[in-house]
């Protein structure tokens, strides 16, 4: 399992691999809004939490697609299936995978960019937090996704329809105590909250993933 | 005799051939009659004016937006456990049938809301999670229509419809919790049932007959469509290798 | 005929007439669908019958009308 994460690590680094890609999308989304609402620095100030996580989604939902589909055209997934560890694990190895190119990068450039839109100053922490908690579920969810559409040609935008209506638990969530933080309002509820549809999402969804990969090889 | 009997396609079509004409007659009967009691004999309430009768089509179609993904759930279950076609043929004729009682139960409540609330559209909890329910719709019927092999693209959707609803409940106490914390107490949403009378309860409970009849008569109807589409392509294929 | 619906006549009757209209479509689509599909099975079920008549794909032709 260790050696599988190793490998799709250095293949999304590699070049061509995607990574770097969510990176500079979370930026182009960034620097695109205040140009769409005016460069009112109250305005920004305001929008901010929930633009950053609206981003980071955004450039999350990016590699989506990336997660199984080359293991699937190369015939590699079915050498998974086949291996000696449960195809579960296999699923719960490319989120991880998926969290480490994608989510952590986003996590950590989010209060970067935050300077950029003027987030209040407590925001930073609780911004950071919540989508440090909250980024995997993204990479978990994305994983099942991506498991349903694997074996479609131009399965790209109907993962986007089917992923999106997941996420809007984890971004009421997350964007709520990135919220409430920046107005320095009490987050404690919405992160337990957060908390417990990432760590539910991180025991029960690999599952699902599994059977639909099971569903797409047979 | 089992209820599993009528999973068996013939079974089921010469079952569904001989409900289906009453149910249809009945459906259409009651829709006529209920909207039509609806919207021409009952009074004005006092507060919303004429604006009350739009309560026979908004209450039901949401009903059986609602309850039309329910069934998806149960069939989709049936088909994933005991692997009967008409199941999750069934789940794929409800879902367009969903799909538009979500969209009649969404505009309706914008045409509603505008003079009522002073907005067609308001981020309250009930609406959102109507949307997004609709969005589940779209989604679900996008991956039938992407799959090609009918039993693959039947048993994905089916893991899709199981996720998705406990998502879709997920959501729908995050929304109630999203509202809260945006706008305390103020409550936009009227409960339909807590403000009706008994002038206006008999002509909806009617309505409400009317479109369940309406969405069982078009899912015996498309149910059987994809039976038969099942066999036609089945019976190429034999003529193909032939 | 059409009773006084007051200032909210707009909004009633447009509620009713997207109502009334979505719900035909939807029937009509089925419908065609329906008709459609029916009428595909029955050419290729007589093109098969034409060709060779076998007990079974007789009784299969029957029972699916």
């Amino acid at each position: 399992m260790i050696a599988l994460l190793q490998r799709d690590l250095a293949l999304s680094v590699r070049a061509g691999g995607g990574f770097g890609l969510a990176l500079v999308f979370f930026l182009i989304v960034v620097t695109l809004t205040p140009f769409a609402v005016g460069p009112d620095s109250a305005i920004l100030a305001g929008i901010a939490a929930g633009i950053l996580w609206i981003g980071a989604l955004l450039s999350c939902l990016l590699s989506l697609d990336r997660i199984l589909a080359l293991d699937y055209e190369d015939g590699s997934l079915e050498l998974l299936a086949t291996a000696p560890i449960p195809l579960e694990a296999v699923a719960s190895v490319k989120a991880l995978a998926h969290w480490l190119t994608t989510g952590l990068p986003l996590t950590l450039v989010a209060p970067v960019l935050g300077v950029l839109l003027n987030l209040p100053g407590p925001g930073y922490f609780w911004l950071t937090l919540s989508l440090a908690i909250g980024t995997p579920a993204l990479s978990v969810i994305g994983t099942f996704g991506a498991a349903l559409t694997v074996g479609l040609k131009r399965g790209g935008l109907l993962l986007s329809l089917i992923v999106l209506p997941l996420y809007v638990p984890t971004l009421i969530f997350g964007a709520e105590v990135a919220r409430r933080g920046a107005a320095g309002m009490a987050p404690t509820t919405p992160l337990a909250l957060l908390a417990g549809i990432t760590l539910a999402t991180i025991a029960l969804l690999p599952f699902a993933s599994a059977a639909a990969i099971r569903i797409n090889l047979r | 005799m089992s209820l599993w009997e009528y999973a068996n396609p013939r079974r089921f079509m010469a079952l569904s051939g001989a409900v289906l004409p009453w149910v249809s007659v009945g459906a259409i009967a009651a829709l006529v009659i209920g909207l039509g009691w609806g919207f021409f004999l009952t009074p004005d309430d006092f507060r919303q004016g004429s604006t009350v009768k739009i309560i026979y089509i908004h209450v039901p179609s949401a009903m059986v937006a609602i309850n039309a993904w329910l069934m998806m759930l149960v069939t989709s279950l049936v088909w994933l456990i005991r692997r009967h076609h008409v199941s999750a043929l069934a789940a794929k004729a409800a879902a367009p049938i969903g799909a538009t009682m979500t969209l009649i139960a969404l505009i309706t409540g914008a045409i509603w809301g505008q003079p009522m609330w002073g907005t067609w559209w308001a981020w309250d909890p009930r609406l959102t999670s109507f949307l997004i329910l609709f969005l589940f719709y779209l989604g679900y019927m996008a991956l039938w229509a992407a799959i090609d092999n009918p039993d693959t693209a039947a048993e994905l959707t089916s893991v899709l419809c199981i996720v998705g609803s406990v998502f879709a409940i997920l959501s729908r106490y995050a929304l109630v919790f999203w509202n809260q914390g945006l706008h305390q107490g103020a409550s936009l949403s009227m409960d339909a049932e807590e403000n009706v009378a008994d002038v206006f309860y008999w002509p909806l409970l009617v309505s409400i007959a009317g479109f369940v009849g309406l969405f069982v008569m078009l899912v015996l109807i498309r149910t059987r469509t994809e039976v038969r589409s099942r066999r036609l392509k089945a019976l190429l294929q034999r003529e193909r290798m032939a | 005929m059409i009773p006084d619906l007051g200032k909210y006549a707009v909004a009633v009757v447009s509620a009713y007439g997207v109502t009334i209209a979505l719900i035909l479509v939807l029937i009509g689509v089925s419908l065609r669908q329906s008709i459609r599909t029916r009428q595909a099975l029955r050419e290729v079920e007589n093109a098969r019958m034409s060709k060779e008549v076998t007990p079974d794909t007789k009784k299969e032709t029957e029972l699916h009308g």
